[in-house]
């Protein structure tokens, strides 16, 4: 690996820096997991105790005594899950239907999607929230479903017509002589050929959806209705400084550890959905 | 490839007429589903921001033509909430171009372990905004926060700083916190930029005899600008209309030093229940952003063009 040999004052100044951008990426997030484990005495020690001796599962335990925090963490899940299959659904017949346009078209029509992604979502809180009071759905999953697919939809239509376009036209063409419609088509060569795409797209839509908190604060109020981010909020106590860190600390733990999942998982994947429309755009 | 369709004759014709059809169909369920969570919400918010919301008996929403819109004229609260929110987004946008570039250029490096390193730089983007804002508040806390441990360990500072409890030091809690978060998306698009400047171009200027740091000041620097651009675009959009991260870490507090627009037009409509103001003013809130993102797009087009 010849590509790695560096003059020793590069090689140190490499080594520098990633380790201050694996410091600067994990610490905050590490200082949480250790706060989660750390005995209460520790946690209120000045000088701080980083290290907690011995670790303790107190918090976890008083966390799912004191909250449903499994029926956030199940409806986070859900939710999420369907809003994701919700966007898919419709953001693939949308991106097929662009891959066969005009450039010219289909230029605007994507343009156009990217305008409306950029629309801040205090913006649609409030007409938002009065169609779910006026449906009756407050504390509904389905008031989060639906807004939470829909705010998928651009991305995932940006990054779906980019990987239908990879897909050779002659296979399409194949397809449709061989007598598959439109749907057809996309079942069954479209979506399997721009497997990574579907998976980039699918990705980011779910993350979104369980990180979204400003719809969840609003829309639920039931305890047993709320999402993670809604439900950590209700954790902490009246103010700032009555606040149980450590089962807070055990909460964002819990509630941050399927994300930090998907993204060793699937790191590849991810970064490739973020910077392929954002590139060629 | 504008071009092209021109040359080209349109598809005329039953099969060609079929086909235009089948693909109105199959955008149906995005406008349906946009229509209705998007468009008709849009157009919601706006009109009610030219009512005023009585709450005589029960809430009423009475037409007040541009008499609501006007209000924020001389409501010191929003002329503060619109200082906070641009100074919030110059010092987010500034300090996450800084650290992604930063970023980018290591991740360009190869070395053993890179793999590694990108995942761990992506993990910030994926944690949920509103949950970190809590770990932040933690990591920022006056007596038992790791901030004041590290910085008191590293003689930086002499006592504790109570960051969240002063409004110079509280904007920067919150601005570090979210440039944590954001950091890698800019570091992301930075760095698909790098990877498409050839090699040749710095290859030729090895051989010119440009040094390592003349080649990153005068050819990938430069080069990497219209990704930066892009990039950072996105960026101040999403930090314009900022709400979770500082509803979270500070409230808006202390004494509305950090009070976002957002914030302001959530608190109008949920607390106040001024629906028509919490209309106006967030509708305001997304027009300077629209204004500011036409700004930079020409400035950015324009220079490209010089």
């Amino acid at each position: 690996m010849t590509g790695f040999r560096r003059r020793p004052l590069a090689a140190a100044a490499l080594a520098v820096g990633v380790a201050l951008a694996a410091t600067w990426s994990l610490l905050p997030a590490a200082w949480q997991a250790l706060t989660a484990v750390k005995p209460d005495a520790q946690i209120t020690a000045v000088p701080a105790v980083w290290i907690p001796h011995p670790p303790t599962a107190a918090h976890v335990r008083a966390l799912w005594e004191r909250k449903p925090f499994g029926r956030y963490l199940a409806n986070s899940a859900g939710i999420s899950l369907c809003a994701t299959f919700l966007a898919l659904a419709a953001a693939a017949p949308a991106a097929a239907a662009l891959v066969r346009m005009r450039p010219r078209a289909r230029n605007r029509w994507l343009l156009g999607l990217l305008l409306v992604s950029l629309f801040p979502p205090i913006l649609l809180l409030f007409p938002l929230y009065e169609g779910v009071r006026a449906l009756g759905l407050v504390n509904s999953p389905l008031a989060l479903v639906l807004p939470y697919a829909a705010f998928g939809l651009p991305l995932a239509v940006w990054i779906l017509e980019a990987g239908f376009r990879e897909v050779p036209r002659e296979v399409e063409e194949a397809a449709t002589l061989d007598g598959l419609g439109p749907l057809g088509r996309l079942l069954r060569v479209q979506l399997p050929l721009a497997a990574p795409a579907v998976t980039a797209a699918a990705l980011l839509t779910f993350i979104a959806s369980w990180n979204e908190f400003l719809l969840a604060l609003s829309f639920t109020t039931r305890d047993r209705a709320k999402t993670v981010t809604a439900g950590i909020a209700s954790v902490s106590g009246a103010s700032l400084y009555e606040v149980p860190w450590g089962q807070l600390s055990a909460a964002i733990v819990l509630s941050t550890l399927p994300v930090i999942l998907l993204v060793l998982l699937f790191e590849r994947r991810i970064t490739s959905g973020l910077t392929g429309g954002a590139v060629k755009g | 490839m504008s071009a092209l369709p021109r040359v080209l004759p349109a598809p005329r014709g039953p099969h060609a007429r079929r086909a235009r059809r089948e693909r109105a169909l199959l955008l149906v369920p995005v406008l349906l589903l946009l229509g209705l969570v998007v468009g008709l919400p849009a157009l919601r918010v706006v009109l009610l921001g030219f009512t005023r919301t009585e709450l005589a008996d029960g809430v009423r929403s009475v037409w007040a033509g541009l008499a609501t819109h006007a209000r924020t004229l001389h409501d010191g609260r929003f002329l503060s909430a619109l200082r906070n929110t641009a100074l919030f987004t110059g010092l987010s946008l500034l300090l996450e171009g800084t650290l992604g570039v930063a970023l980018a250029l290591l991740l360009h490096e190869r070395f053993p372990g890179r793999g590694a390193l990108r995942a761990a730089v992506l993990v910030p983007w994926a944690l949920p905004t509103s949950v970190m804002a809590l770990a932040w508040a933690w990591i920022f806390h006056d007596t038992f926060g790791m901030a004041n441990d590290l910085l008191e360990r590293l003689h930086l500072i002499g006592a504790p700083v109570a960051w969240l409890a002063q409004p110079g030091t509280a904007m920067a809690a919150v601005v570090i916190a979210d440039a944590w978060k954001t950091t890698p998306f800019v570091a992301l698009i930075v760095l698909a930029g790098l990877q498409g400047i050839p090699d040749e171009v710095h290859e030729a200027a090895r051989v010119d005899g440009a040094s390592a740091f003349q080649r990153l000041l005068r050819i990938t620097l430069p080069l990497l600008v219209p990704s930066l651009v892009v990039a950072l675009l996105f960026r101040a959009v999403q930090a314009w209309g900022a709400f979770d991260v500082v509803y979270v870490m500070t409230g808006g507090g202390p004494g509305g030093s950090t009070e976002t627009l957002s914030l302001y037009a959530y608190q109008s409509y949920f607390r106040y229940l001024d629906f028509g103001y919490g209309a106006a003013v967030a509708t305001q809130g997304m027009l300077l952003a629209l204004a500011l993102a036409a700004l930079v797009v020409r400035l950015a087009s324009r220079r490209e063009e010089a």
